[in-house]
């Protein structure tokens, strides 16, 4: 029996794995210490669980379990690496570099250490959403101190070359942060390769809990960060608060099966989303975002043309998925990612994302494609674009009455 | 978000969709809206003897609450003058429809549309008396 | 062997049953992101936004009054960093007694311009009037003192403090973390006395780590400490904790509704505990001051705390040798020397704090193994002399 609705949108937060649920539920009852605790057994039962923990997250991306910092989740991971490098260097510099795409918490952390003083450079990227490493080299300049590039995207999840970027940064001796709170469990990072100082983790994008995530700080060349959470020191010095303990122990499995279980995984979900994208291709006027290699099997950002955005998520309301365009605030906003790839507005009022994960089935999948199906008819039957466009009219060369 | 009974009515069951010919005698197209702003409104009217608009037709690209404004303004307009098509304000449409702030522009839109079509048949019209 | 009593609920609670359960469907069926426009993610966001009424009911505020942080040192931090932020540089005051999520973040704003100081205490860890008023002619821009000290439970007349303090013009914060649960704690009425912040967090009374609140009057200016997609209207962005965040408003119904019987229980197990410590020589810190019922602070003369609670774990219960924080700290009590106990004293101290899983008959049992043990140290340290 099929579960409607269907939950295609693994990118905006996967559930916890019962695997993983089960593992956290002890530290909420028997095993409730704070890890802080240094006078007791309950206070270093919950301590062991933490850095056993912490070993499971290092491990899943090859670091030292002593470059991991526990943060509140990839939003407070991606603050305290901006603020906290940008702060402790701006000694040598003033100059930050960043991508047009990175997410809201990258950007609008941007935004604030420009109000801080400092310059944000903010990259083009191609239009399959690649960053060009040449475009990058030439912006670097001496006074560059931060250079911050996600690892996947969490709209069309392509893939920066991250090894690429790290090699160049650590020959102009720029601190380079990564975002990878859509990379984990997806593609493999090892940072004994990568010249990536600073890395950016959270649970929920992969079967974790809410509200707990990491940030990797290299030791060797050693990276140094402002705190931005002072209080009782905790995470030596890097992060003070209390340790969710429970939270903690759900990241450290959901990591741990992350590596294990990834390769098989990924090929699965290749499969499943390769059938999606057949299914839709037969569609007219349908098209893909962003790089289809270098990407992650998980995810397939589609603009259906002529087709709005918003109407279409209610007309298939059978499907958990996100619209490219952000319509929570007051204004329709068109998507900026795909505005960064030069999608015209009306291709990125029309996008979907479907991203596709762990517990996504066959069946589902051959839902979806039926359903999109008859939808995308029913509402370009009622498009005076797809009209205009099935009379061969140009859409680019008409008029419109802007409001 | 979620949608008022009314608009989610018009539009799961839009009415009057479609357009006419355009040779057809009468007809006059109201297009407002831009891709770019995320709605494009046509609608059309079919004016008989004494002006008075006998069929109305649309199409739209835009939200749920855009198609069902544009829907009912199909139903309001038909029977109506000209003149009297033009006294529908946005804010019937709006309470009607119940929108909320966020949706209101839709409305306006819809009332625009409405203007337009008008105009363009008395574009017509003036020509061809 | 048999599991240890637990009496060390200053430091953090077990969660109520009730509330892992409410908890538990938030992670794995109903696990949507509560910014997600589809089923999954309204269904987060009604209960998201259900814990926030119910949080800030406990407290009698608004429940847009109410913004969740990832715990009570990221509350402390957001006010007295983000407060500042919208103002000139001025005066900030707090007490003496605060937890180092308040003081930290204070000494971070001198490299701002800021200037700090410290409200003394008397020898009953209150805030001493005198003092308090010295600092306030000196018209602070932010006050900061907590409702109870996680040490010594002490409680502070916040509402007279607010009052002077709101006659200067200062923005009045207080953490209230050790407080809720165990006196009542009502934001409108502090709020009209001039506390404009206040800082709640749900490990603290039988609620999941990882899910607090700062309850704060929308018309004091606040900047984020935490950028990046503006939930929380914008003062703290980062997708919610779904699970923890309604686990916090259980809790704190909870905490609230059983606040009465649980206090008067409480003091009565305080008060046998207390009769049993002075019956052994212990000094009680704050005895004569106004206290939370289930925090005992205090020392036995010449007998290292660090050895004690040792020992006593051993034995079997679980007690604090000074508030539980993250490094070993070797250095007494901040608190304690604010107070203006010796040194040597207060490195003897010990806290016991309760909660509402302890027995009298724990209690009976503690004490006796705590008077051999003492019995037993005191004879050791009689010895080496």
């Amino acid at each position: 029996m099929l579960k409607l609705p269907i939950y295609l949108d693994y990118s905006a937060t996967t559930p916890v794995d019962p695997r993983v649920a089960e593992k956290m539920i002890p530290y909420l009852f028997e095993k409730f210490g704070n890890p802080a605790s240094r006078s007791h057994s309950f206070g270093w039962e919950a301590e062991a669980a933490v850095e056993e923990a912490r070993e499971e997250v290092a491990k899943l991306v090859n670091a030292d379990p002593k470059e991991i910092v526990w943060t509140s989740g990839a939003t407070e991971s991606n603050n305290l690496a901006l603020k906290g490098a940008a702060q402790f260097y701006s000694g040598k510099g003033k100059h930050v570099v960043t991508v047009k795409t990175e997410h809201k918490a990258i950007l609008d952390t941007c935004r604030e250490l420009e109000r801080q003083g400092f310059e944000v450079t903010y990259l083009d990227v191609r239009d399959n959403g690649l960053l060009d490493l040449e475009v990058f080299k030439a912006v670097l300049r001496p006074d560059t101190i931060l250079a911050s590039v996600m690892f996947v995207n969490n709209e069309i999840g392509v893939i920066q070359p991250i090894a690429e970027i790290g090699e160049i940064c650590r020959a102009r001796g720029v601190i380079f942060h990564v975002d990878a709170a859509q990379a984990t469990g997806k593609v493999v990072i090892d940072l004994e390769a990568l010249k990536v100082d600073v890395m950016s983790f959270s649970a929920h994008k992969t079967y974790g809990p809410k509200g707990i995530g990491a940030l990797y700080v290299r030791r060797k060349p050693r990276v140094r960060l402002t705190a931005q959470l002072h209080g009782g020191g905790h995470e030596r010095g890097f992060r003070s608060g209390t340790l969710p303990t429970h939270q903690i122990v759900g990241m450290g499995e959901a990591f741990r099966l992350a590596r294990l279980e990834m390769g098989a995984e990924s090929e699965r979900i290749r499969m499943l989303r390769d059938r999606l994208l057949k299914g839709l291709s037969d569609i007219d006027e349908v098209y893909v975002n962003g790089d289809l290699e270098q990407r992650v099997p998980h995810n397939l950002n589609i603009s259906f043309a002529y087709v709005e955005g918003e109407s279409l998520l209610m007309a298939i309301k059978d499907l958990a998925v996100s619209s490219g365009s952000a319509c929570t605030s007051a204004s329709l906003e068109p998507s900026y990612v795909l505005r960064a790839l030069g999608r015209e507005d009306e291709l990125a009022h029309s996008s979907i994302r479907f991203t596709l994960g762990r517990f996504t089935t066959e069946e589902e999948i051959d839902y979806a494609i039926r359903l999109l199906h008859e939808k995308i008819g029913r509402l370009r039957e009622l498009s005076p674009l797809w009209e205009m466009v099935q009379e061969g009219v140009d859409l680019s060369t008409v008029q419109w009455a802007a409001h | 978000m979620s949608y008022s009974v009314k608009v989610l009515d018009h539009y799961e069951n839009p009415r009057n969709v479609g357009s006419f010919g355009k040779e057809e005698e009468g007809v006059a197209t109201g297009m407002v809206g831009a891709p770019a702003c995320g709605d494009v409104m046509k609608l059309q009217i079919k004016v008989g003897k004494g002006g008075v608009i006998e069929d109305a037709k649309f199409k739209t690209y835009g939200c749920g609450s855009a198609i069902a404004s544009s829907s009912l303004v199909t139903e309001w307009v038909k029977g109506k003058t000209i003149d009297q098509a033009l006294d529908i304000k946005n804010t019937q449409i709006a309470d009607e429809l119940a929108l909320p702030p966020v949706k209101i522009h839709c409305s306006i839109l819809a009332e625009d549309a409405i203007k337009a079509a008008v105009a363009d048949y008395r574009k017509k019209h003036a020509e061809s008396v | 062997m048999f599991a240890p009593v637990y009496l060390d609920h200053n430091a953090t609670t077990p969660a109520d049953p009730a509330v892992v359960e409410a908890m538990l469907p938030w992670l794995a069926t109903r696990f949507g992101n509560a910014s997600s426009r589809h089923e999954y993610g309204r269904a987060a966001r009604r209960a998201v936004d259900e814990a926030r009424s119910q949080v800030a009911a406990a407290v009698g505020a608004h429940s847009t009054e109410v913004v969740f942080t990832s715990g009570g040192s990221e509350a402390n931090n957001l006010l007295i960093k983000g407060a500042a932020a919208c103002l000139k540089p001025g005066l900030l005051a707090v007490s003496a007694i605060e937890h180092p999520c308040v003081i930290r973040p204070g000494q971070q704003l001198v490299r701002r311009g800021w200037v700090v100081q410290e409200l003394a205490v008397d020898s009953l860890g209150r805030v001493d009037p005198g003092r308090f008023e010295a600092v306030m002619a000196q018209k602070p821009k932010i006050v900061s003192v907590m409702l109870a000290n996680n040490e010594t439970g002490v409680l502070q007349d916040i509402e007279r403090l607010a009052e002077r303090a709101r006659s200067v013009g200062a923005c009045f914060h207080t953490d209230a973390v050790q407080a809720i649960g165990k006196v009542a704690v009502d934001f409108r009425r502090l709020n009209a006395a001039g506390v404009q912040a206040l800082t709640l967090s749900a490990h603290k009374l039988g609620g999941p780590k990882g899910a607090a609140a700062l309850v704060l009057d929308k018309r004091v200016d606040v900047e984020p400490l935490i950028a990046g997609g503006g939930h929380e209207r914008g003062l703290r962005s980062g997708t919610e904790n779904v699970a923890a965040i309604v686990g916090f408003g259980l809790a704190c119904e909870l905490a609230v509704g059983r606040r009465a019987d649980l206090a008067r229980r409480l003091l009565g197990l305080r008060r046998q505990l207390e009769c049993g410590l002075l019956a052994c020589g212990a000094t009680i810190f704050g005895q004569a001051a106004e206290r939370l019922p289930n925090t005992v602070y205090f020392a036995f003369p010449e007998l290292d705390g660090e050895t004690l609670v040792g020992k006593l774990d051993r034995a079997g219960y679980a007690v604090a040798s000074g508030a539980a924080c993250s490094s070993a700290n070797p250095e007494p009590s901040h608190v304690l020397r604010a107070m203006g106990v010796s040194p040597e004293l207060a490195r003897g101290a010990v806290r016991v704090s309760l909660g509402g899983d302890n027995t009298q008959e724990q209690i009976d049992g503690f004490l006796c193994t705590l008077q051999a043990t003492v019995a037993r140290l005191q004879h050791l340290t009689a010895m080496s002399v």
